[in-house]
């Protein structure tokens, strides 16, 4: 068979199966509108996707996934709970990697509940794990609630949880923050000079651009208000150090969080739904004795899964990207709905994809045929 | 059968890239009409002069039209994807010095570092229900930059010229552009991030990688390249 139609067969193949697993399934259109994924993402989707435009729409986005579709046609007319199953084409803009594909079969399973979270992200978890059974992968999980939960605890001000927040998935930004907020970092000269400074603004040059007189005051104020702030102490530092580098199975995670939570009880709830999930995974016939957990894992994707995350990747070959890839997305939900003026229609959201073509090349031992 | 050798077409990149090669024994000349584009090598056989936009020669190489180039590194790194796979940095030529920078308005005394520059994003967006416009035409070079160091909150907006004037017309709150002394950038009340250099670019030779060798030119290239003391 052509690898264009055995893709095609395999997505149609694994749809199916989803289907059969209670989801409904449900087509996207391929044209997005960019200024809902760009009010997301930032200028980075623009790295990722393909953008168009005519004089009618505007910009256009090859969809990147559907994800966004998906959810955008839920909070219009879905019913709760839902079970979802897509199968298309995916476009990804490719700028440094020619071997990477730049189009792409996904078939996902997307979950919209509002109780058992744990059940849920168990369920999809088990499901994508079975459509892969006998493939060489291995599993990576995380959970970015322990992070979010970690940052809400500190005992500092609220506009340092704020900015720590805004960057749980820029790692490199966050350490710099917490260097700075900790004191670890020294305070650049140009900082201590300005705040020094009674009256910065009296010779700053003239008021050009839409940034306002007030709001640069208003940043000021901050300033001050952030150096007069005690330094996030050694003590909690070191925790969130700990809990950064968790990375073990998941049985023994579980007993190295619940240590942290002793010092960090900000945590323990989270280390309570972590725990509700590995025993919900475990009734699924998860080996959660051998599943491995990083609690930094999935900080560096998109910034919607806010909760437990996971990845499927081919053994032995980096150079691939996951074959599978998933999460918890209740954030999305929410700013989707505030987006379109309905906040109430938020609810927890959990799903995932896998790439037949990659499967495909997998089992069947072809090179990049998924590209073809 | 001939090596074809692109150089920017007008100004002063032409007369020091002429200037350069000149200096080394190989005399280029543009021929004919002021207006007209062609050109003459004396000195070296085997060798064909082209002259073609600066910004051209990138997507020129890296589709093997020419052999041999002169360009920015900042132009090469912009326009083309894996720029390494493509193109082969000759020889920095020790002109058409610039830097992309990041500048935003001298007033902005609470924005030294990209750090701030990222606060600033964020507060902006709460109070304009927008995000922070920067003004260039290095989206792809800005981008990465921006995502390496972890700044967010804000949008590209494009710029092909005249871009330090985007401030004061409202058309963006900050550049990325490149510069040489910082004149311009001062004389439009801005003033360059600490941290904020995205690259240093020069003229330079480049040899494309795609561009295919037969009969006698791969003997053309290397006594080429011979002479300019780079073989």
């Amino acid at each position: 068979m052509p690898i264009r139609a055995a893709n095609r067969a395999e997505a149609a193949r694994l749809r199916a199966i989803f289907e059969a697993a209670g989801a409904q399934p449900v087509e996207a259109p391929i044209l997005l509108p960019a200024e809902t994924l760009l009010d997301l993402y930032g200028e980075d989707i623009r790295g990722r996707a393909y953008v168009t435009s005519d004089a009618l729409r505007g910009e256009q986005m090859l969809r990147p996934d559907f994800t966004v579709p998906v959810v955008q046609m839920h909070m219009q007319h879905g019913a709760e709970p839902a079970r979802y199953t897509y199968a298309g084409e995916v476009f990804r803009r490719q700028e440094d990697d020619p071997a990477r594909a730049n189009e792409y079969l996904q078939v996902g399973y997307e979950i919209f509940e509002r109780s058992a979270p744990a059940a849920a992200d168990a369920e999809v978890f088990a499901l994508i794990g079975s459509v892969l059974d006998g493939l060489p992968v291995r599993a990576a999980t995380g959970d970015i609630g322990l992070l979010t939960a970690a940052v809400a605890g500190l005992h500092t001000t609220d506009r340092r949880k704020a900015a720590l927040m805004r960057h749980i998935w820029r790692p490199r930004r966050f350490r710099a923050l917490i260097d700075r907020y900790s004191g670890r970092a020294p305070v650049p000269p140009t900082r201590a000079a300005l705040l020094a400074d009674l009256d910065p603004l009296a010779h700053a040059g003239p008021e050009i651009g839409l940034r306002s007189r007030e709001e640069i005051g208003a940043r000021l104020t901050a300033l001050h208000e952030d150096a007069a702030a005690a330094p996030i102490s050694a003590a909690e530092l070191g925790l969130m150090d700990a809990l950064l580098s968790v990375r073990e199975t998941m049985t023994f995670a579980l007993g190295h969080l619940r240590d942290i939570a002793v010092d960090m009880p900000a945590i323990a709830p989270a280390v309570a739904r972590l725990e509700a999930r590995a025993e919900a995974l475990a009734a699924r016939g998860v080996d959660v004795a051998s599943l491995e957990f990083e609690a930094s894992y999935g900080r560096t994707q998109m910034e919607y899964y806010d909760g437990f995350v996971f990845g499927f990747y081919a053994e032995g070959r980096p150079d691939l990207p996951p074959v599978a890839t998933g999460g918890r997305y209740d954030a999305l939900t929410r700013q989707l709905g505030a987006a379109s003026g309905h906040p109430e229609r938020e609810i927890p959201a959990v799903g995932g994809v896998v790439r037949p073509g990659l499967m495909l090349d997998l089992r069947e031992g072809r090179a990049q045929g998924e590209a073809a | 059968m001939s090596i074809k050798l692109g150089v920017p077409s007008k100004g002063r990149l032409m007369e020091k890239t002429f200037q350069w090669f000149g200096e080394r024994g190989i005399t280029l000349a543009r021929t004919g009409s002021d207006r007209e584009y062609s050109g003459a090598v004396e000195g070296i056989d085997g060798v064909e002069l082209v002259l073609l936009s600066a910004g051209e020669i990138p997507r020129d190489l890296a589709a093997g039209r020419i052999h041999l180039g002169v360009t920015g590194t900042d132009l090469i790194r912009e326009k083309l994807g894996g720029w390494e796979h493509q193109v082969e940095e000759l020889c920095p030529l020790g002109f058409g010095q610039a830097d992309l920078v990041i500048a935003v308005p001298q007033f902005w005394v609470d924005v030294d570092t990209l750090d701030d520059l990222d606060a600033a994003a964020a507060a902006f967006r709460g109070a304009h229900g927008f995000r922070l416009r920067i003004a260039t035409k290095y989206h792809r070079l800005v981008r990465e930059f921006l995502r390496e160091h972890g700044v967010a909150d804000y949008q590209l907006v494009d710029s092909q010229g005249a871009t330090e004037g985007t401030v004061k017309n409202e058309t963006a709150e900050a550049i990325a552009d490149i510069t040489s002394t910082g004149d311009t950038l001062r004389a439009n009340h801005l003033k360059i991030l600490a941290d904020g250099l995205v690259l240093k670019s020069q003229a330079t030779l480049f040899r494309s990688r795609t561009a295919e060798l037969s009969g006698d030119n791969r003997a053309n290239l290397a006594a080429l390249l011979a002479q300019l003391g780079l073989g």
